[in-house]
């Protein structure tokens, strides 16, 4: 079974990249990739349950923790570097960002969006932090320690000077709406960004 | 001594000498007109000859890797908890061939092997030997059992120097490489333990310029105290810690030097023991094959330069705790297989017995191995 998110991101993959996956997961989207686009690259990960299932998948996965960064890649090694719904776990997400964009040509980034009108709603009338089937944890016990909105989000491309190239905001079962393209920032639950270092004319 | 062969083993198992009579020209400049490897293989060889595995021993390594040879053998071979039926290394599935390196004492072609020219043994005469000859004699055993591809080549330490090597060396005699706590070079601080131990070998006044068996004697006090300062350096400091602590040999101290303290016991009695039934030269040359390795100085000293010619597909382990090979040295031949676009896998473990780790029974390392040897065998068919 194919997650909704990773369906979108294989439609960005241009057949035969060279991809590197940060925090893989069991490998499923480089397993997919592999075998549909023709893509090689590594899967980076630390869980070994998971580093487990991209062995038995024939994924190539290395054991790497992200929050030590990137520096054994050298600059423009890949093509895309991906991150799927993980940069909200980073310790330091806009250098992770700054990492990906320096190792990859472009990278795709995917994480939930904050500004979920669910979010906000829970929020507002609980007062307490949003807790959901979606982000089930609770404040103290939650990995994800780096939240954002599609507008924080965007604020820092536009301070780092990245271009984005795609955008793309779906709800939780992954399909995009008319509403999600007016009111990304609201409408959207997971934001999907495919961007590049290379600060275009805008 | 196993009463019954424990479910698992490969069982009862018999060394085989086998003897080449082509010369092998080595690294040194010399040639061995002839040589003997002693070799075990484990489970069947399949009528494709496409599932065998090449073990590659370590240091003070040889071919007796699993089973028994006879029911009073207190210990099984020295990978035994790798290599068997259901083991990672499963000899349902695979056909294992485990070797005695040229230079080794335990029956290939070594120190104590009888030199033809002298009517001696070889002792200090034997050729110093590299992992390059090593690979270049292992291919031709490959020959020999009729292997024109290894399914995989296999080694921890030294002998994932082999499997490295391997992979350059004869890129399409190989699909995968396994090299667990290696290291593509040694660092200086490895070097200079090797010398240490070296040193203490030479020092021995039995040692007598290395013929101490014409002198029937063995600079056993040396090699012991070689293989103490081997021993400090393969456990951890924590694994040393809750393994003997501060604990003492009696009540309370005696004030003297004699041992005092578990862990000089400890020492002391794996340097006799192994200086019994090691040969001092093999010591010598195999620390020497260890500084020598370095197969990116032929490219450069650009490590994926030299792997640019490997189409195995790789594995590759480390352990927390190793600081003999430590995690670094692995993600150094990680990262030059990822630049030259390699397919790799790499695991680093969590373990607290520092190098000696590769050979022990640590779940996620013998998951992670057992899910790869998985997919090499589904290969074989």
């Amino acid at each position: 079974m194919s997650r909704g998110d990773f369906e979108i991101i294989r439609s960005w993959i241009p057949p035969g990249s060279r991809i590197l996956d940060l925090a893989c997961g069991d490998g499923q989207l480089l397993h997919e990739l592999h075998k549909e686009k023709q893509v090689s690259g590594y899967g980076l990960e630390i869980n070994s349950q998971n580093i487990e299932a991209c062995i038995e998948k024939g994924v190539n996965v290395i054991e790497q923790n992200l929050d030590r960064g990137l520096g054994n890649f050298k600059p423009g090694s890949f093509d895309t570097v991906i991150m799927t719904q993980a940069l909200q776990v980073m310790r330091f997400p806009h250098l992770v960002l700054e990492e990906m964009l320096r190792v990859g040509r472009q990278c795709i980034v995917t994480f939930p969006n904050f500004g979920h009108w669910r979010c906000r709603l829970y929020l507002s009338a609980h007062g307490r932090m949003p807790v959901s089937k979606f982000m089930p944890y609770t404040w103290y016990d939650t990995p994800n320690i780096h939240f954002c909105t599609v507008r924080d989000f965007e604020a820092l491309c536009r301070e780092k000077n990245y271009r984005m190239l795609n955008r793309m905001v779906v709800d939780r079962s992954y399909t995009s709406g008319l509403a999600g393209r007016v009111w990304p920032n609201l409408m959207g639950e997971v934001a999907i960004y495919q961007l590049t270092a290379n600060a275009g004319k805008r | 001594m196993p009463e019954v062969i424990p479910a698992g083993s490969v069982g009862l198992v018999e060394p085989k000498a086998i003897h080449f009579d082509q010369s092998l020209a080595l690294n040194c400049g010399e040639q061995l007109d002839g040589f003997q490897l002693m070799i075990e293989t484990y489970g069947e060889l399949n009528p494709a000859r496409s599932n065998a595995v090449l073990i590659c021993h370590a240091l003070s390594g040889h071919h007796h890797a699993a089973g028994y040879h006879c029911m009073e053998d207190r210990k099984p071979g020295w990978w035994d908890n790798c290599i068997g039926p259901g083991k990672p290394i499963d000899t349902h599935r695979f056909f294992v061939v485990a070797l005695n390196n040229l230079g080794g004492c335990h029956g290939s072609t070594g120190p104590t092997s009888h030199n033809p020219k002298t009517g001696n043994a070889y002792g200090p005469d034997f050729p110093v030997v590299t992992v390059v000859d090593w690979v270049n004699s292992q291919a031709m055993l490959a020959d020999y059992l009729g292997i024109e591809q290894w399914a995989a080549v296999v080694g921890g330490s030294l002998g994932g120097m082999q499997a490295l090597q391997w992979s350059i060396a004869y890129p399409e005699r190989l699909r995968h490489a396994i090299i667990i706590a290696s290291a593509a070079r040694l660092s200086a601080q490895n070097i200079a333990f090797n010398e240490v131990a070296r040193q203490a070998i030479m020092s021995d006044d039995q040692f007598f310029g290395g013929r101490y068996l014409e002198e029937n004697s063995m600079p056993r006090k040396g090699l012991g105290l070689a293989r103490m300062v081997g021993h400090i350096t393969y456990l951890s400091d924590d694994a040393m810690g809750s393994k003997f602590g501060r604990e003492l040999k009696n009540e309370g101290f005696s004030y003297d030097y004699n041992v005092e303290f578990q862990i000089e016991s400890y020492l002391r009695y794996q340097g006799e023991s192994f200086s019994g039934s090691f040969d001092a030269n093999t010591y010598l040359l195999m620390t020497r094959v260890l500084d020598y390795f370095d197969p990116a100085s032929d490219y450069g000293n650009s490590l994926s330069s030299a792997l640019s010619r490997a189409t195995a597909k790789f594995f590759l382990a480390s352990f927390s705790t190793d600081w003999r090979f430590s995690p670094e040295r692995s993600r150094e031949i990680v990262d030059a297989l990822i630049d030259a676009g390699k397919d790799v896998n790499y695991l680093e473990v969590d373990a607290a017995h520092g190098h000696d780790a590769f050979l022990m029974d640590i779940p996620r390392y013998m998951r992670g191995l057992t899910a790869y040897m998985n997919r090499v065998a589904e290969e074989c068919l």
